[in-house]
């Protein structure tokens, strides 16, 4: 089994992909914008490129390939011959007719047929549009395997099926209407008695024997069908869509499984806010639903409907939009507000209530608010009942009609049925302003409400204003109080770039930085606080505590993109092998979503251990027969490795736990007889079992900031790319450097040490 | 895959009161049947025994009615001028009442003239009872005296004249022999034991008294005056436990259900409030005509007579539930058909196939699933209008999916009068006029070409333009008034006060809008 890729670097890699090896590759030269086979020629294949090597122009061509049969690993393919001209880029716009006779490729209102025999273009043009306003523009074609026909896809939903294509005038078409948008793909079943089609409307539409009226649907697949394919034993369907998922059909069209990565969907308007149950990243998913995305396992663990209507897939139609969504610190309850907006004037919001229900193991509708504001919602915020278990819980809503909002679960049970519902206890406002942000202190005493330039802090017993501060003129964007140590501190930020902090017990402003703040984060297990700010280009970080103006963190340049959203989510386990300058991560990590929709988090981790459980290198070597002397080199190789460069890999293995590090896995599972010596092996497990005390003591530490940025629509953890970023401002990497040679001799005395020692139990293994 | 989810309809909370156990119990009354009296009725009374007749006392007569007769078995006339409190003994076989005269008449249920009688108050006797040894009465009179009397020798025993006023109410107790309560109205309510010569406790009740009553286990005294109905506990030592204020007008009459989980208290504002006594709350209310003087509750709540001041007696009997006559039974399959293979455990080796279950769509849900716009709207316009929520969920659906104006054009007269009619109908209650009124819109810009051509279109088009402007105009008067009151608040307030007003305001302003579209 082998597979052909290409890309746009103008390769063409040969894989076995069972094993993920790559076999060849041969190098085109050109950008490769599809690419096809045909089971006939072997030899040979077929790729669309451009033109022009530089002009990136709308013209492209069909080339054929011959791959030259040399046994080198990168081979050069120059032997190109032009088949078609001009036609589209999209793979979808070309196919390979029965057993390879002919080759249709559409552009615009165009159907070119190239016969490979006759060696002769057919073309068929079509008007652009007719008296019953339709849209003839061509987006994609099919051909029939076993008979001369070709189905096409046009802009306004019709599928054309033709024949007869060999003769320039006779040729016949018959129309089949179904869809009402942009057909996206389409395929042809093995044998060919029934045509596949999918689109906007996210049904796949399986036409029989080409006949208007056999047609049947799998309806409500989620999102637009982007491609679809057969499986050439004919017993599946795999469509593909714009979600980020990959279903997989029967042929009698029933769902067999669904493929599915984090949702990337249109703009995340919920944030970053993670389930305190799950410990899972929730953010919108597909349109009306909450995702619950663990991300120790890149699995979306469900998706929770919100909004709870059908969702018509139509283009340019105003769907109900999740635009807020928060947990209470158990995550006992869920609120959500979704709103759909027609005109500027016309404004349908919603706010829903979830309680938790432990039996079902998952969230019911307790309360539905309509219009809890009379204008957008800004935020929302429970407050934390952390100590009394008991305490009713309390939300809090602002809204730009210039009012907050307080919510609180009541018991409106009457002697017949049990039952709790939210109701507004509470409004408040400040001089009209539209409130912008609320959040409430650790202990939920203080709620701080934003009112354009002005922060309101309120007791939250009362609901009685205490204090306002206004210090900086400008619109505050974000609001946070400090934690633990740092509660009595009040975090804001504005829009003209300042970064302000109050203390609360003063009610004075206790500093400000020039800091133009995108997303300001607190830490919910320590007094850290993360700010993204962005200059010109590239977005910084910077992580403080709330009593030191200075950061103790900085990143510069995390990413090129704006960032959107971050957060906080707490480990399962303390990180303490982190080194000092990454203790701000050891208790919870950071992750951030930018502009492009990419997930992007901070890894103590180096780039070595982060590869090895994900990396195909892995599969390669096991895969590999385990030959004595394959066993032998590879420990060579490591051990000179590990002379090379010693205070690196004891690096590497300090974060191991020890029982996990490759040498003292290979001395055990290895067998005795193949083994070598036990002194040769000595220096290696001594040099595993090290625990590398003595590297913090010298203030050693990895300088590397590894960033492994999970890219939202790559699937798995295989297309996780890796990203090694230099930080450009920090001595102890020179320090680092220059200790080096020193540190090698420190651990030799060590060593030395330690091999005067009993050993004798290591033969006894 | 994901089913097709059904058009969500809103469900609104209800207004007003909810419905509870009791206002199903207090509801399931027959209509009231009105009988009119020669004067006020002061007084009403249910004979203890079976069949439960009831005396009325009114003017200068005292009537014996049964249970469902409107018309009196038997008439007591014989009083000067106007008589008072005619109560049943125990064994429900005397009757004794008070007069303006200053005179006590017992009688026999079944006899015309009085059995004895008992002169010494000085002034009308308002307030008569048996004690519960059945062999003496007690006598209130506004002569500010309270007498005890023996019934057969017609001599008094004892006279009280602690009270500075009228005494125009008192009770007896069940339990005990030898006490009694007086409330006057010197606002004070005082409990006397026969036995000592003073009474044994005072209670201040704040108002001139109308009625007194004890519980039956004797622990509690209610007393009413005023607008107050107070709860006083006896044993210890005549603490004030609850103080209702439910009426605006003076409480004139008290009554307990007889379960004595429900107190009763009728007023001069035509109402008659129910309250629990395990919560003092009130849970259900009566309105009457007029002004309530007396209420009375049959044995098992089998009836309620009220008595007001214009003479006219109020009798609702409880509604019983029938056994509808079963109609013979259909020939049905038998259990067996349905059990068929049902019970059926699957064995180790079976193939277990689950039969999907089948989401029963409403008609229009389905009708919306295969696009069918304006069928869907035709259908839940058609549903006689009885579940408006329904049919304004459609239209926002429509209006979601885009296709609203598709389905409200192209509709021929009927159809679209059909569609106007639900517009007059709905377009101004609040709940539903966001939507409703784009409707509206909609409507007119479709149909604006063809106005005109039909007489019966036009004049809904007017009648709705009629209702619109009313409309406006009361939201119109409802800011001025929220105006007004804004100005009000502002100058009540002090500084505390500025944001619970905003909410105060925004409650009335809700109240206000549900009374007028109502």
């Amino acid at each position: 089994m082998q597979l052909y890729s290409c890309s746009l670097d103008g390769t063409i890699k040969l894989w076995d992909f069972t094993d993920g090896i790559l076999i060849k590759t041969f190098l085109v030269g050109y950008k490769l914008l599809a690419f096809y086979t045909l089971a006939g020629s072997e030899d040979s294949v077929f790729i669309i490129i451009p033109k022009k090597i530089e002009d990136f122009l709308d013209w492209f061509q069909l080339v054929s390939v011959k791959l030259p049969k040399t046994p080198d690993q990168e081979v050069e393919a120059k032997e190109l011959s032009l088949i078609l001209d001009d036609i589209g880029q999209s793979p979808k716009c070309t196919a390979f007719g029965r057993e390879g006779e002919y080759v249709a490729s559409v552009r615009g209102l165009h159907l070119l047929v190239y016969f490979f025999k006759k060696k002769k273009v057919n073309r068929f043009p079509l008007s652009a549009t007719s008296r019953k306003g339709a849209n003839n523009y061509f987006t994609c074609v099919a051909c029939h395997p076993k008979e001369d026909c070709i189905a096409s896809g046009h802009k306004d939903g019709k599928i054309r099926l033709w024949r007869n294509f060999n003769h320039k005038r006779e040729y016949t078409f018959s129309t089949l209407h179904w869809h009402h948008d942009v057909v996206m793909d389409l395929a042809f079943s093995v044998e060919g008695t029934s045509l596949l089609s999918g689109g906007v409307e996210s049904v796949l539409v399986q036409w029989r024997d080409g006949s208007d009226y056999r047609k049947e649907f799998l309806p409500r697949l989620g999102s637009t069908i982007e491609h679809i394919s057969a499986s050439p034993d004919g017993t599946f369907y795999c469509t593909s869509h714009t979600e980020n998922k990959i279903t997989i059909i029967h042929s009698n069209l029933s769902v067999s499984a669904v493929i599915q990565g984090l949702v990337k969907g249109s703009d995340v308007k919920t944030g970053l806010v993670v389930d305190p149950r799950t410990k899972a990243l929730v953010l919108n998913g597909k349109p009306g639903h909450l995702q619950f995305y663990c991300l120790q396992t890149d699995k979306q663990l469900y998706n929770l409907d919100i909004v709870q209507q059908e969702y018509i897939h139509q283009i340019g139609l105003n769907q109900v939009d999740l635009v807020k969504a928060a947990f209470s610190a158990q995550g006992n309850w869920l609120a959500t507000v979704e709103q759909r907006e027609e005109k500027e004037t016309e404004l349908e919001l919603q706010m829903k209530l979830w309680n938790y229900d432990e039996q079902t193991q998952s969230f019911t509708l307790n309360t539905r608010i309509n219009m809890p504001h009379e204008d957008h919602v800004t935020a929302l915020c429970f407050r934390d009942t952390d100590e009394l278990e008991d305490g009713t819980p309390i939300l809090v809503t602002a809204g730009n009609d210039g009012r907050f909002k307080v919510w609180v679960l009541v018991n409106d049970s009457d002697s017949e049925k049990q039952s709790m519902g939210w109701s507004c206890d509470f409004v408040g406002s400040y001089h009209n302003y539209p409130a912008t942000n609320c959040c409430f202190s650790e202990d939920g005493s203080l709620l701080a409400v934003s009112f354009e330039e002005t922060v309101t802090v309120w007791n939250s017993d009362t609901w009685d204003l205490i204090c306002t501060f206004c210090h900086p003129p400008g619109r505050i964007q974000n609001l946070c109080f400090g934690r633990l140590s740092c509660s009595k501190y009040l975090l804001g930020t504005t829009d003209n770039g300042f970064l302000c902090c109050w203390n609360l017990l003063t009610c004075a402003l206790e500093w400000s930085a020039q800091l133009n703040v995108m997303v300001l984060q607190p830490d919910p297990l320590s007094e850290n606080i993360a700010a993204v700010s962005r200059l010109l280009e590239g977005s910084d970080l910077f992580v403080f505590k709330p009593n030191e103006p200075r950061p103790f963190y900085i990143q510069r340049n995390v990413c090129r993109e704006r960032v959107q959203w971050a957060v906080f989510i707490p480990r399962d386990v303390p990180d303490s092998t982190g080194s000092e300058k990454h203790q701000w991560l050891s208790r919870s990590q950071l992750y951030f979503l930018t502009e492009t929709q990419d997930l992007l988090t901070f890894s103590t981790k180096s780039a070595e251990e982060r590869l090895t459980p994900s990396s195909k290198q892995l599969a390669v070597e096991e895969s590999l027969p385990m030959t004595p002397f394959s066993l032998l080199l590879g420990k060579h190789r490591h051990q000179q490795r590990s002379k090379e460069n010693a205070d690196l890999d004891t690096a590497v293995v300090q974060s191991h736990l020890p029982q996990d590090s490759p040498a003292i896995k290979e001395l055990l599972h290895t067998p005795a007889h193949v083994l070598p010596s036990a002194s040769f092996l000595c220096s290696i497990f001594i040099n595993s079992m090290l625990i590398s005390k003595e590297n913090k003591s010298a203030g050693e530490v990895v300088d590397e900031v590894e960033m492994d940025s999970e890219k939202a629509e790559d699937e798995s953890d295989e297309d996780l790319e890796l990203t090694e970023m230099e930080q450009d401002i920090n001595p102890t990497e020179f320090l680092g450097e220059i200790t080096e040679t020193k540190l090698s001799k420190y651990q030799e005395k060590q060593l030395r040490k330690i091999r005067r020692r009993d050993y004798s139990w290591v033969a006894a293994l | 895959m994901a089913s097709y989810k059904p058009v969500v309809v809103q469900s609104f909370p209800k207004l007003g009161e909810k419905i509870t156990q009791d206002t199903l119990y207090w509801k399931n009354y027959k209509t009231p049947v009105q009988i009119k009296e020669f004067g006020a009725v002061n007084k009403i009374d249910f004979s203890p025994i079976p069949p439960h007749n009831y005396a009325v006392t009114a003017s200068s007569r005292i009537h014996i009615y049964g249970r469902y007769s409107q018309e009196p078995i038997k008439t007591f006339s014989r009083f000067k001028d106007a008589a008072y409190c005619a109560t049943y003994r125990d064994d429900g076989k005397l009757l004794v009442a008070g007069s303006e005269e200053g005179v006590v008449r017992l009688f026999d249920i079944n006899g015309r003239a009085a059995l004895r009688q008992y002169d010494g108050h000085t002034k009308a006797v308002h307030v008569v009872d048996f004690l519960s040894d059945k062999y003496r009465i007690v006598s209130g009179a506004d002569d500010y005296t309270s007498k005890l009397w023996d019934i057969p020798s017609a001599t008094e025993i004892v006279s009280y004249s602690e009270h500075m006023d009228y005494v125009r109410c008192g009770c007896t107790s069940k339990l005990n022999t030898d006490l009694f309560v007086t409330g006057s109205y010197d606002h004070t309510v005082k409990v006397f034991d026969v036995r000592t010569e003073k009474s044994v406790m005072t209670v201040e009740h704040g108002q001139p008294v109308e009625s007194v009553l004890l519980f039956p286990s004797g622990g509690l005294l209610v007393s009413a005056g005023g607008r107050y109905v107070k709860i006083w506990d006896i044993l210890k030592g005549g603490q004030l436990l609850v103080s209702l204020k439910n009426h605006h007008k003076t409480v004139t009459c008290l009554c307990l259900s007889s379960s004595g989980q429900r107190l009763l208290s009728g007023s001069l504002d035509r109402h008659v409030k129910v309250y629990s006594t395990a919560s003092y709350k009130v849970v259900h209310s009566f309105d009457y005509a007029a002004s309530i003087l007396s209420l009375a509750l049959a044995p098992e709540d089998e009836t309620i007579v009220v008595g007001m001041t214009n003479g006219v007696l109020n009798v609702k009997n409880r509604k019983h539930e029938e056994s509808k006559e079963r109609l013979p039974k259909k020939k049905r399959p038998g259990y067996r058909t349905f059990v068929k293979g049902r019970n059926y455990m699957p064995k180790q080796e079976d193939f277990f196939v689950s039969k999907p279950v089948r989401s029963h769509l409403k008609k229009y849900d389905k009708l919306l699933k295969s696009f069918q716009v304006t069928k869907a709207l035709d259908v839940v316009l058609e549903a006689r209008n009885r579940t408006p929520e329904i049919t304004v969920a459609v239209m926002q659906e429509l209006n979601r999916r885009g296709t609203l104006q598709n389905a409200l054009a192209g509709r021929d007269e009927t159809q679209l009068s059909v569609l106007l009619a639900f517009l007059i109908r709905y377009v101004v209650e609040p709940r539903f006029a966001p939507m409703l009124i784009k409707v509206a819109e909609m409507i007119i810009d479709i149909y604006l070409p063809v106005v005109g051509q039909s007489a019966v279109i036009d004049k809904q088009f007017l009648r709705l333009q009629e209702i619109i402007e009313k409309e406006i105009d009361y939201q119109t008067e409802l800011l001025e008034v929220l105006g007004m009151m804004d100005a009000l608040f502002a100058t009540m307030t002090k500084k505390k006060a500025t944001s619970l007003e905003e909410n105060k305001t925004n409650g009335i302003l809700r109240v206000l809008e549900q009374a007028t579209s109502n």
